[in-house]
């Protein structure tokens, strides 16, 4: 007999889910099976690798590591909520950023909270918790620094200032940090 | 003509992998799917006394050797291991038992006690007498070496296990129709699997199918392993009439699955004052684990390595590769001659030290030249570039520079220069007879080949190859999945044979379309001629003569030469070391990948 569990809602990739499982199940695994998004992608299942990698309200997490109760009214972002428009994800298919691939969603969406302009050190610190065995990285800072590249380029010709998102990237840089 | 060889193009799996749409093994389900799970031994040796199973059986496919069909072993070299153990324990996390089950928690909450008649472990490669290959390569007269030599220099050089780590697991699925039973999953070698499969249910060539899925990375872990695990997940499939998944996690993997062979490598050389090598006698020791695997074939490559990218008269390289009660050992990078390469090369550092000489110049007036020949008397030709890379490599690092300054801090900076037999070693080739074919569609062509894209970007360079040898554009050629119901052997995906000999037998059907072609497009020759497809088979270079027997002969159609150098700091608060920067340099036809 399956026990029956209260649902627990929060916002994917900009819709509102719910749903019914054990509240101990990995966020990984609800995204997964649950809402069958397999974008996600489970390398180690505790929290060495990176690759189960989402956003959660704002901040790179691994996913593996999260029990869907606490995911419970957050912002939940995966690799299928950028719909294939981020500027990361053309520069990484492009620049030699994804190789075997199965660490790109997740190192795409660490990526994308470093802030607007990360200096090569900032971006070595904020992915140090997301491995990549084929690339040995070059690839990917290749990737990144072009991305924002264009990104600069972008918002130049469009006479727009920069944000500042410092913040952001002192809480990624304080979530890397390990004992 | 359109270029694509050596130019930057997109990978083509780039865009699926960085959107979030390639599919891996565990992404995919099918209607009424198991999920499975392997018991193992938890003693290194022994006899299997009782297995208690100590669940409810409700709902449960199990599986133990009695349920093989077919014969109970992973055919591969020798026919030692079998796909579940029978009665003896030759290893830890060996294969014991299967259980399948619809609910992944009630599957991971069975327990099944075993009983075992535990027997002393042979954990000690120096210590084994079962020797599984053993492998002589001489050249010269050793005696008359080391008579000539100023100086004789000696060192022991040990490397210990090594895990892959890929980053996605390994994972099968096993699906039964038609009669038979087709694998999804996470492999190199669709053929190995296939034929591991036939051997084991007993099933006849077409009704065994082996498709690879994405797969996330293999670095050889996914050679030969995936033959056990798609045995595995295929007797539950026959037994429950169901599809199974079985998926590792991470702790089973690193448990259970092939490492890189441990390796005992002896040195004693004979050199000349002036820092000539005169005799190199090398002792290579490979520890195989429990059963025999691919190690023969690893020792062959360790062994025709040993000596280093570097020329001597007077060779002897004996290597033998032997039984103990750790985990079989498998394919890893580089096969063998890392660990010999690393042997050589730090011996090379501790002769230039005995000599008081620059180690850059021991290695420059050693390093094999063109027209020099191997220890197996293989003459190299003009793309020998050993000393080429060499030079690059210190002259881009500032090596010489950096060694002086580094000198009495906690900063260093090391080289070590090395050579790859590119293809299989020695006949391996000939042997395989592998075969690639190509297929003529409205829009340009579709590439039928086994071999797999791991990462490496095998899709990509073999599109680069057929588009350049057709003048089509690199977009026009599109490549099949690995599927063996759709393409033909063309051996499995390792030894750096992927780019040199599938790659040249493309560039040969993509000749012949070419001039098949003529002044036609594809759309028009369809239409006035119907489907075109070629096929070619390997066919050995001429002049390329290789003796099993005695090691003589070329022992690879070709070699890659490259350097790395490496700045090593030691951290002064941890005790650790970090790289903060390193070079290589080597030859490539995609910029990007390399």
């Amino acid at each position: 007999m399956t026990p029956a569990f209260r649902p627990i809602a929060f916002v994917l990739n900009g819709r509102r889910v719910a749903v019914r499982v054990h509240p101990l199940k990995r966020l990984l695994d609800v995204l997964r099976e649950d809402c069958r998004l397999t974008g996600t992608k489970e390398g180690c299942g505790e929290g060495e690798c990176g690759a189960c990698t989402v956003i959660v309200d704002g901040k790179a997490v691994n996913s593996c590591l999260v029990p869907v109760a606490q995911a419970a009214g957050t912002r939940v972002t995966t690799i299928e909520g950028l719909h294939g428009r981020h500027r990361l994800q053309a520069a990484f298919a492009e620049l030699g950023g994804a190789q075997c691939g199965i660490c790109t969603p997740g190192m795409i969406l660490a990526a994308s909270t470093l802030g607007p302009k990360p200096t090569l050190d900032e971006v070595r610190t904020g992915l140090a918790g997301n491995i990549c065995r084929c690339t040995g990285y070059e690839g990917i800072y290749r990737a990144i620094k072009a991305a924002n590249k264009a990104r600069g380029a972008r918002r130049e010709a469009r006479g727009e200032g920069r944000e500042a998102r410092g913040t952001a990237r002192a809480r990624t840089a304080a979530r890397r940090r390990r004992p | 003509m359109s270029r694509s060889v050596g130019r930057n193009v997109v990978r083509k799996d780039g865009t699926a992998k960085a959107v979030g749409t390639a599919r891996y093994v565990d992404d995919l389900t099918f209607p009424g799917m198991l999920h499975a799970r392997t018991i193992r031994s938890t003693i290194p040796r022994g006899r299997i006394v009782r297995m208690h199973r100590r669940f409810d059986a409700a709902g449960f496919t199990i599986v133990d050797a009695r349920d093989i069909p077919g014969r109970n072993l992973v055919s591969l070299i020798q026919e030692d291991q079998p796909c579940l153990a029978e009665g003896e324990v030759r290893h830890a996390a060996e294969p014991l038992l299967l259980l399948a089950h619809e609910d992944r928690e009630r599957l991971l909450q069975a327990q099944v006690e075993v009983e075992y008649a535990p027997a002393p472990a042979l954990l000690d490669a120096r210590e084994s007498t079962h020797v599984f290959k053993e492998i002589r390569i001489a050249r010269g007269d050793l005696d008359t070496g080391f008579r000539e030599a100023d100086l004789v220099v000696e060192g022991e050089y040990r490397t210990g296990h090594q895990e892959h780590l890929y980053i996605e697991p390994n994972g099968m699925i096993a699906v039964p129709e038609h009669g038979g039973v087709t694998v999804y999953g996470s492999l190199q070698c669709p053929y190995y699997v296939h034929r591991a499969l036939c051997v084991l249910l007993d099933l006849p060539e077409d009704k065994v199918r082996v498709v690879q899925a994405e797969t996330g990375g293999g670095f050889g872990g996914k050679e030969e392993y995936p033959s056990i695990i798609a045995g595995h997940a295929s007797l539950l499939a026959l037994k429950s009439g169901r599809p199974v998944k079985l998926i590792y996690d991470r702790t089973e993997d690193m448990i259970a699955t092939t490492k890189r062979h441990p390796s005992t490598v002896r040195h004693r050389t004979g050199v000349m004052r002036d820092g000539r090598l005169a005799a190199m006698e090398i002792d290579v020791l490979f520890d195989g684990g429990a059963y025999c695997t691919l190690s023969p074939v690893v020792l062959s490559r360790g062994c025709l390595h040993a000596t280093g990218p570097y020329r001597c008269d007077h060779v002897r390289v004996s290597g033998r590769v032997v039984m103990t009660n750790t985990p079989p050992n498998g394919a890893f990078r580089g096969f063998g001659a890392p660990q010999t390469l690393f042997a050589a090369d730090v011996h090379m550092e501790r002769i230039a030290e005995q000599l008081g000489m620059d180690p850059v110049r021991l290695r420059e007036l050693n390093a094999l030249r063109p027209g020099d020949s191997t220890a197996t008397g293989q003459v190299l030709g003009a793309d020998a570039a050993a000393l080429d890379v060499l030079r690059a490599a210190v002259s881009r690092s500032g090596f010489h520079r950096k060694r002086r300054a580094y000198r009495g801090t906690g900063r260093g900076i090391g080289l070590s220069l090395f050579f790859h037999g590119a293809g299989f070693t020695g006949s391996g080739e000939v042997k395989l007879k592998s075969r690639a074919s190509l297929e003529l569609t409205p829009d340009g062509v579709r590439i039928l080949v086994a071999s797999t894209d791991i990462g490496q970007g095998q899709r990509t360079v073999h599109a680069q190859i057929v588009a350049e040898a057709l003048g089509l554009p690199f977009e026009a050629v599109e490549v099949a999945a690995a599927d063996t119901s759709i393409v033909p052997d063309s051996g499995p995906t390792v030894a750096s044979r992927t780019t040199m000999v599938v790659g040249g037998l493309l560039k040969r059907c993509a000749e012949e379309m070419k001039a098949r072609l003529g002044a036609l497009t594809p759309r028009a020759y369809l239409r006035r001629h119907g489907p075109l497809v070629i096929t070619k088979q390997y066919e050995p270079p001429p002049g390329l003569v290789w003796d099993d027997d005695t090691y003589q002969g070329s022992a690879y159609g070709s070699y890659g030469w490259a350097c790395d150098v490496i700045e090593v700091e030691r951290d002064p608060v941890t005790a650790g070391t970090r790289s903060p920067r390193r070079w290589s340099c080597a030859t490539a036809r995609w910029p990007t990948a390399s």
